[in-house]
């Protein structure tokens, strides 16, 4: 069994200093479409890290019976599998989120931290560890996109969670809303921003010159 | 006619995946080093769309949706459930066929392809790509003309993204930005560009 440091670094290691996205540039993929509003960014975080914890367990429990030449498409049925439970109970119980977030819940499964990880920590690792690990690197994941769900909502339409925080010239109010953050460029001058002010803290994450 | 051609035209500069849908974006930024790999890329993707999105239709029209299996006696039977698994496991078969017949026949293009063809089976272009097909409900002219589209789409952003990321190796880019940082600046500035296009009616 390893030691409390040890989890403790698996854990909370990928939310800051070893985030999927800001330094390995995984799993940007799929999701930045839906940051537009807090409400679906909490639900498509909440749903990858539920899948990321679920497959690296699963994947890390039978990782010995697995032949190494048909690893991959053992992993994508297994991750496919767990993402189509997501779809159905994302259906059954929050079904207008469901219908906004569209493609993009089918896209966790090629997702590139679920693969990731699966492929480089839980085919090595007892299940227990490969659990903390899929919730740390879900969470590192979750932290960038409510960052970027809160500005873009904040100062895109002045509201948070759907509730108007500051109130729209349009409806008598004092605030104009910046049209910009909600169209889809703007998550990437908000990531690199984040990337910027991570690496100023963390300055050994800073790309060499070529 | 007009109909494709306007589909056309949407998937490519409306519609963009990799600009206005972020899709491929691991592979959009790993391979958008050097202008020559990225259009490799590029090529190998529109080949795997323009295949996939319409497989995957026929699939999806005469298996999973519901009450597609009437012809085997199951008029009742709905599998579209299973369709996220479906899909995957049709593209991955896909590329793997593609691969094994470029060897073969084509042995100049898969040397030009050669490591970029397994990586697209986990690219989320193909994958959204084939599940906006479904969700918009097109036929299977309709998917043919949208697969290619999307595919010269994703193909014109990673070439555009990796010229500018050519130049930029020249430029004095604060440290924390340096790489990574830069290149997320440029992709938003490009589909600022792309934005433009939004406004043509068609």
């Amino acid at each position: 069994m390893a030691s409390a440091k040890e989890m403790k670094s698996v854990l909370f290691g990928p939310i800051f200093a070893n985030n999927p996205i800001a330094l390995q540039i995984l799993g940007v993929c799929s999701a930045l479409a839906v940051t537009s509003k807090m409400s679906n960014t909490l639900v498509m975080c909440i749903a990858l890290t539920a899948v990321v914890a679920a497959s690296n367990f699963f994947i890390s429990i039978i990782r010995n019976h697995i032949p190494s030449s048909v690893r991959i498409i053992v992993q994508m049925t297994i991750i496919a599998s767990l993402v189509i439970v997501v779809d159905q109970v994302l259906r059954a119980y929050a079904y207008e989120i469901s219908r906004e977030l569209s493609v993009f819940v089918g896209l966790i499964i090629t997702n590139c931290i679920v693969m990731g990880r699966a492929e480089a920590y839980a085919m090595k690792s007892t299940p227990f560890m490969s659990l903390l690990d899929g919730i740390g690197n879900g969470l590192g994941y979750s932290v960038v996109l409510l960052v970027v769900g809160f500005v873009r909502e904040l100062f895109g339409s002045g509201s948070l969670f759907d509730v108007q925080i500051m109130p729209l010239v349009s409806e008598g109010g004092w605030y104009e809303p910046v049209g910009l953050l909600l169209m889809p460029p703007s998550a990437f001058f908000i990531i690199g921003g984040f990337i910027w002010v991570l690496r100023t803290f963390y300055p050994d994450q800073v790309e060499p010159k070529e | 006619m007009e109909q494709y051609i306007n589909l056309f035209i949407r998937a490519i500069f409306i519609e963009n995946l990799a600009l206005s849908f972020f899709l491929g974006m691991c592979t959009f930024l790993a391979v958008s080093k050097k202008v020559k790999t990225a259009f490799g890329l590029g090529v190998a993707v529109i080949v795997v769309l323009g295949i996939s999105v319409p497989v995957n239709n026929l699939v999806y029209h005469n298996i999973l949706a519901p009450g597609a299996l009437d012809w085997a006696g199951f008029p009742d039977a709905d599998l579209s459930f299973l369709r996220f698994l479906t899909f995957i496991g049709v593209i991955a078969a896909l590329v793997q066929i593609l691969e094994m017949t470029l060897d073969k026949y084509v042995p100049a293009l898969y040397n030009a392809l050669g490591i970029f063809l397994p990586l697209i089976t986990v690219n989320c272009a193909i994958f959204g790509g084939v599940s906006f097909m479904v969700e918009r409900d097109y036929n299977f002219g309709e998917s043919v003309v949208y697969g290619i589209g999307s595919g010269v789409g994703w193909c014109l952003a990673i070439v555009a993204l990796a010229a500018v990321r050519e130049k930029l190796k020249y430029a004095d880019v604060p440290d924390g930005l340096r790489g990574l940082g830069a290149t997320f600046m440029s992709v938003g500035l490009i589909g600022l560009g792309f934005m433009s296009f939004s406004g043509v009616s068609l």
